[in-house]
């Protein structure tokens, strides 16, 4: 791989967490890429949810997601960053997330993208395209990760910070 | 107890702690928000499904018979 793709940081759980943060990122890169593959303590499927800088304002975003034998669906919905595997699914999968943040330092709105898919060994399954804007010109030196429903994520979903230079 | 866990990418250093009362009460807070938002979401979809069921019986076609006079 090229010397512009750089692990920052990574992360196994050892145990079950509520919130990952990933702070003090480097303004050295020029885009950053989130790499998750998860798992929650909830029986159903909830999104995950992305938060920069701490701020949880100003996101928006359009989704178009797949079901296997679920309804798919599409529409309109802030700070989504996967849909995290349930305890109802096959024992052991973890998801497979990645999230791209390109000029995260720029002085502009930040955008990302996300594609996200659950491994299930049934005929429900969800898989993910999402399209986000963080409408806030700050530099993105933080990004926290968390859990609709007040679900946490469990031991073994791991998370991989990336940096990516354009030279 | 919930933990939140925090990785500072300039000393690598990882901290892991508990979340505060404040913390708690907001994810509860949230969690109510997100379920409440599902569930209207969920009546929406059932209240324009009926309305679109009721008005294709009161003119007498089906579903691929409108989409036919739409398309």
């Amino acid at each position: 791989m090229a010397n512009t793709y750089t692990l920052i940081e990574a992360k196994s759980l050892g145990s079950t967490t509520a919130t990952i943060t990933f702070s003090a990122i480097p303004q050295t890169y020029t885009d950053l890429k989130l790499v998750n593959s998860t798992r929650c303590d909830l029986v159903n499927s909830v999104a995950v949810r992305i938060a920069f800088n701490s701020n949880t304002s100003n996101f928006t975003g359009i989704y178009l997601q797949g079901a296997g034998s679920g309804t798919p669906s599409s529409g309109t919905d802030g700070r989504r960053a996967g849909v995290s595997i349930p305890t109802s699914y096959t024992s052991n999968t973890f998801t497979n997330d990645e999230i791209y943040i390109p000029n995260y330092t720029s002085a502009n709105f930040k955008s990302y993208s996300l594609d996200s898919t659950q491994e299930n060994n049934a005929t429900l399954s969800y898989i993910e395209l999402y399209a986000g804007l963080w409408s806030d010109t700050a530099a993105i030196s933080s990004i926290t990760l968390t859990l609709d429903s007040a679900g946490s994520f469990v031991a073994n979903s791991t998370f991989y910070l990336y940096g990516i230079s354009k030279t | 107890m919930p933990t939140k866990l925090i990785i500072n990418c300039e000393t690598g250093e990882q901290t892991e702690v508990e979340l505060t009362a404040e913390e708690i009460a907001q994810r509860e807070a949230d969690a109510k928000a997100y379920e409440a938002e599902v569930k209207a979401k969920k009546v929406e979809a059932a209240i324009k499904a009926t309305a679109k069921a009721e008005l294709l019986d009161k003119l007498g076609i089906t579903v691929e018979e409108a989409a036919l006079l739409v398309g």
